[in-house]
């Protein structure tokens, strides 16, 4: 294997008939876990979503301070989940802990066991972990280094600057391809990536997460800081990915999780609330808290 | 969105901001401001006076020549030769100092930014740097006099014969000590390079799957290089204008004198002078007694050091203000 590429990943074939998991099919173990707040849970899943991530009874505290507490939850391949919630309810903590990102915080401690195709999370060597659960961020925050390497510094290993372009060409174009970037840079591949526009920072960012070639990507609040425009290009392309990837994404914009999620999951105070299709939770929410949240009684 | 409700802009010409006077303050407002200009102007004018009379007084004596001599012990003002040994040695000393201080300051800042614990450890070496940089340059200087006047030590200068102590004074020895006090300033713009770093910055780089070490080489340092020139530019100006090391251990002989040695290392355990102390040396209060020299080599020197600190201002505001990210 070429020790300069990124090692292979495993790659699920869509042909097969995909082993659907059904929300309901693990009931009796989550309504233990959900602290019985009584509310139904009957997601139905997209006909081809695969099951990729699972967290059961994941609990993560700073401290004292409880940020999520002891949620389910499963994130499938084919299908976009979006996370939404007031501020503070513990979204981002937990789409932080999907990839162990929470372990940066010397404070923070979790529960509970989150899987990535039935293997722990803690079992798996974190920089791998990584390469296959990747992230985008609130900020754009492109590497100072041009456009290129930004994209290519994914595929290198470590802190090399090598190998140079040709090898490299082919995967960067295609990730700058699949976040839709690729016509805007072509010609200033070695211009400054910081010299782009705030959108195409962000879409910068989505290629340089694809070019990992990652199974899971968690997204937070992409686009809170880009105008219409780019949030436009953005949620299209995030449409685009949910086929070959799982996309989390974190929002507090409840038109955007409309627009761009197929599955919502709505969580208040560290719990998760209520899950399900994005029609079943914005047009008819079971639990009290999701009605008065989506209806903009609070938030 | 703010721009979208955000009246059309006036015409030009048309005073848009309202009209602030200190007319309508009570007195004592009126009077604090007053000092507060006062004091401004005062320091501006001294800094100016100084400029100008050292520009005038310099000036008239520095002729190229006297760059390009070698300095002679002569009483005579006119047969004292120039000063390339001084500004040979200046450059040389910096040059030691500065490629000793960088790596050790940056290092030192990385490890207490990025890694930092134990906390207790992380107080302890803050706490060293500031000492460092708190200590006066004669009190540094006799400290490396006594350590390197140890035999031990002897490669870096000289034993003179039937001595048991080694010399103790060579431009490797200053330069090493000069290092210690360009030292904090490296630390301190690196380290607030750093801090203006988001967070998120580092950890899209971890989650693309690289280790820390990888970040900080290839995320971290590119990013923080303006922060680092400023600390480098900043401590050649100490450097350059510290003359208490040179006195106490360069030998402050009027010539570079290399030891004997490979021609490169002898150079390092020579002795020599820097500007500072040629023109301490050929002050009235000196033994020199070169007034019209030192007042050269004092302009010399002011303008070196004038120079480093307008390079460090514009390295600090960086060339497009930095990364968009960082504010």
């Amino acid at each position: 294997m070429d020790p300069l590429m990124p090692p292979p990943v495993r790659r699920i074939s869509l042909e097969h008939p995909p082993t659907v998991v059904a929300p309901d099919a693990d009931a009796p173990e989550n309504a233990g876990a959900s602290s019985g707040n009584g509310t139904a849970r009957s997601a139905a899943p997209a006909p081809n979503a695969v099951e990729r991530m699972r967290c059961d009874a994941v609990t993560i505290a700073y401290a004292a301070k409880i940020a999520v507490n002891k949620v389910d939850l499963e994130i499938r391949q084919g299908e976009v989940l979006g996370l939404i919630g007031p501020s503070g309810c513990g979204k981002t903590t937990l789409l932080r802990s999907l990839n162990r990102l929470t372990e940066l915080t010397p404070s923070a401690a979790r529960g509970g066991r989150i899987t990535l195709d039935g293997e722990d999370l803690d079992a798996i060597e974190v920089t791998a972990l990584r390469k296959r659960v990747s992230m985008v961020f609130q900020q754009p925050n492109p590497f100072p280094m041009s456009v290129f390497d930004n994209v290519a510094y994914a595929l290198r290993e470590g802190a090399s600057r090598r190998p140079r372009k040709p090898q490299l060409a082919e995967p960067v174009e295609r990730a700058l391809r699949r976040a839709g970037l690729w016509d805007e840079v072509k010609d200033n591949l070695d211009h400054p990536a910081l010299r782009l526009s705030g959108g195409q920072q962000q879409r910068l960012c989505i290629a340089r997460s694809l070019a990992a070639q990652p199974e899971v990507l968690l997204m937070d609040e992409p686009c809170s800081a880009l105008d219409p425009v780019s949030t436009t290009t953005i949620e299209r392309l995030i449409l685009e990915l949910r086929e070959q990837i799982a996309v989390v994404i974190v929002t507090h914009n409840l038109q955007q999780a409309q627009r761009v999620a197929d599955r919502v999951a709505f969580m208040y105070l560290g719990e998760l609330v209520e899950q399900g299709t994005s029609e079943q939770i914005f047009h008819a929410p079971q639990a009290q808290r999701t009605r008065d949240y989506v209806g903009g009684a609070f938030g | 969105m703010a721009a979208a409700t955000a009246p059309a802009p006036p015409p030009p010409g048309v005073r848009t901001r309202a009209r602030d006077s200190a007319a309508s303050w009570p007195l004592a407002d009126r009077v604090g401001l007053a000092c507060c200009w006062a004091a401004g102007l005062a320091l501006a004018l001294v800094a100016a006076a100084i400029v100008i009379y050292m520009a005038w007084k310099g000036i008239s004596q520095l002729s190229p020549s006297l760059l390009v001599q070698h300095p002679t012990g002569d009483v005579d003002q006119s047969k004292a030769g120039g000063f390339l040994d001084p500004i040979e040695g200046t450059l040389l000393l910096t040059l030691i100092g500065i490629a000793l201080a960088v790596p050790i300051g940056v290092a030192t800042a990385l490890w207490l930014v990025e890694y930092g614990r134990p906390a207790p450890l992380a107080r302890a070496v803050e706490s060293s740097v500031e000492i460092i940089a708190g200590a006066p340059s004669v009190v540094l200087a006799l400290f490396g006099l006594t350590v390197f006047s140890n035999t031990f030590f002897s490669f870096m200068s000289f034993r003179p014969t039937g001595a048991d102590l080694a010399y103790g004074r060579s431009f490797l020895i200053a330069g090493i000590v000069m290092s210690l006090i360009a030292l904090p300033l490296v630390v301190g713009a690196t380290r607030e390079a750093l801090l203006q770093v988001p967070n998120h910055v580092r950890e899209a780089s971890l989650a693309l799957g690289k280790t820390k070490a990888a970040t900080i080489r290839r995320v971290l340092l590119p990013t923080i290089r303006p922060g680092i020139a400023t600390g480098t530019t900043l401590g050649m100006g100490r450097i350059v204008g510290d003359t208490a090391i040179v006195i106490l251990l360069l030998g402050n002989t009027l010539l570079t004198e290399p030891q004997e040695g490979l021609p490169g290392f002898g150079l390092l355990r020579g002795t020599g002078s820097t500007l500072t102390s040629y023109v301490y040396g050929n002050s009235p209060a000196g033994e020199g007694n070169a007034p019209e020299k030192a007042y050269a080599a004092a302009f010399v020197l002011m303008v070196i050091v004038i120079a480093l600190n307008a390079l460090a201002t514009r390295l600090a505001r960086g060339r497009d203000g930095g990364p968009a990210w960082i504010r």
